[in-house]
């Protein structure tokens, strides 16, 4: 009922949000238009794919993902429950175990996927900023490893930490970057890095979604101009 | 029309599709890796060697740490001289030909070896103890000269110390002046486990930052004969490795590898890189390949490789395999 006690009709005309139309201003209809034109649902989630990515290669991204999924998952609960309680407890020291194989899976996957992506060339046709975008995260988890190496709390952070630091202070970065600092680089590795990474790995696929996957070497294309 | 201007329906012309469910093959390899970090979790655990405190190598090896203490006394240790970002030493600091970017950046984390390791920690444990506080005044008031004199007989003595079962540290007597009364009190600070907490001590209550007492370990030899044990030192790879029989940071193989290699491990050297800049050589090598890395796409000839060394045809093989069989179907 409408306020002034009238029936409510429904106009079926009306329908769901469509497409942003080319006239529509503003900062949320370009917003709009560029998503939709650069990453549709179909692209997102797509149900149809070329039939070469029949290939085991194309299975080291998802698995990399999935290994950052279980090392996130795994980071979170060591940090909450503090930096000493996997040292006191065996089922800190397991969720540990967890964190330290799927950081083993997340690199072995990582590398094979970059070997992979490198031998098919996967920068092609346009792509080469996917394929940068990729090497950006790699050097980042290498310093989120470090960080997390460091951070142990155990004889292989200190040997660890004592032998970085001369390679540190080597460049200058020393005194902005102490890996003696305890506080210091355990806000880098459970905050910082981790949100760089995760953010550079969404960008990644979307990349990937909206480009798609390359052709592979010498598959003669043919565009008509 | 280039191929990255063109919609995917163009790109793909010719490509046969196949159906293709993003979510299961997600959710599978959810599960697969969830498997595997499991079973590796549940069977192999991971590596948790207990770390080494001041306490622990005062009780383990005592005149390890004794010579350690009288030498960041004496100022003769590597942390004494490092140089930047600790002090204004240059024996640590790496330079390349005019690029000396340890030099450039300064001091910023003041380290001033005798004071903060052994006179500041001593003048904190005084209290009731007049002997000590007498000797700090003594070794205070004395010249620098005569400093040194006392520590130089008091280092030659320890060559010859002996250690007792409780761990008491005799020296044969000779003129230390009040440096024995000093050295005594570290160790027996450090034994008791007090120098562990005052190493740590700063203006704030909550304390996060191990520089001091992790410089303090690097200057003796017990935590790098521990290192040793494990197979951790530079010479066997070390950067890489994890205590114990569990895989380290293999990533880093390339980092660990210029370690082993001449000019980086040469103290004669090439082209101005040797032992004495190894660090800071290795760390520019490694930013190149990763700035090289990063722009393979652009840069002629490495980005050709892939296509030279045709692993492609292994990777996409049957699709290869389809278009011959569509091309001999299809016929001259």
């Amino acid at each position: 009922m409408s306020d002034d006690g009238a029936p409510v009709t429904i106009d079926s005309t009306v329908t769901a949000p469509q497409s942003v139309a080319d006239d529509e201003t503003g900062w949320t209809a370009s917003v709009r238009r560029r998503v939709e034109k650069t990453l549709p649902i179909t692209e997102l989630l797509p149900t149809k794919q070329p039939a070469y990515i029949g290939s085991w290669v194309y299975v080291f991204g998802v698995v990399t993902i999935a290994a950052l999924f279980w090392l996130v998952i795994s980071g979170v609960v060591l940090a909450f429950f503090g930096s000493a309680w996997w040292h006191v407890s065996s089922v800190g020291h397991f969720f540990n175990s967890t964190h330290f194989w799927s950081v083993q899976m997340f690199f072995i996957f990582m590398v094979l996927h970059l070997w992979g992506q490198f031998w098919g060339a996967g920068w092609r046709d346009g792509r080469a900023k996917t394929w940068m975008v990729g090497v950006v995260i790699f050097s980042i988890s290498v310093g989120t490893a470090f960080t997390g190496y460091v951070i142990q709390q155990n004889f292989d952070s200190q040997w660890i930490a004592i032998n970085a630091k001369d390679a540190i202070n080597s460049t200058g970065f020393g005194g902005l970057f102490n890996a003696l600092n305890f506080g210091q680089m355990y806000g880098l590795h459970v905050m910082l890095m981790p949100i760089g990474v995760t953010l550079l790995v969404v960008l990644h696929i979307i990349q990937v979604r909206a480009k798609g996957v390359v052709r592979p070497i010498d598959d003669p294309f043919q565009v008509t101009p | 029309m280039k191929a990255s201007k063109v919609d995917k329906k163009t790109y793909y012309r010719g490509i046969r599709m196949i159906p293709y469910d993003l979510l299961k093959e997600v959710t599978i390899a959810m599960i697969g890796v969830l498997a595997v970090v499991l079973v590796l979790s549940a069977v192999l655990s991971s590596p948790d060697v207990p770390s080494v405190t001041l306490q622990s190598w005062s009780k383990a090896n005592p005149v390890d740490f004794l010579t350690t203490a009288s030498g960041e006394l004496s100022g003769s240790t590597v942390v004494a001289g490092y140089g930047p970002p600790y002090n204004s030493g240059s024996g640590s600091a790496q330079s390349w030909g005019p690029l000396a970017p340890q030099q450039w950046a300064g001091v910023h984390i003041p380290i001033n070896a005798p004071n903060d390791f052994v006179l500041q920690p001593l003048t904190q444990a005084t209290a009731g103890d007049a002997e000590l506080a007498s000797a700090l005044t003594s070794y205070q008031a004395a010249s620098s000269d005569q400093q040194q004199k006392w520590l130089t007989n008091y280092t030659t003595a320890l060559g010859t110390a002996t250690v007792a079962s409780d761990g008491t540290v005799t020296v044969p007597a000779g003129d230390f002046g009040p440096v024995s009364v000093l050295m005594d009190r570290m160790l027996t600070l450090a034994r008791s486990g007090g120098l562990d907490a005052l190493l740590l001590t700063s203006d704030h209550f909550y304390q996060t930052d191990f520089s001091r007492a992790l410089l303090f370990l690097d200057d003796g030899g017990y935590i790098a004969d521990l290192a040793a044990q494990q197979k951790l030192i530079g010479s066997d790879w070390g950067v890489m490795n994890e205590t114990g029989r569990y895989p380290g940071s293999a990533w880093l193989w390339l980092y660990t590898m210029w370690y082993q290699i001449p000019p980086f491990n040469s103290s004669t050297g090439f082209l101005g890189i040797s032992t004495a800049n190894t660090d800071l050589a290795v760390v520019g090598v490694m930013l190149l390949l990763t700035v090289l890395l990063l722009l393979v796409p652009v840069i002629p000839g490495l980005r050709d490789i892939p296509r030279w060394i045709p692993i492609h045809r292994l990777i996409w093989r049957r699709h290869y395999a389809e278009m011959r069989h569509a091309a001999a179907q299809k016929g001259p």
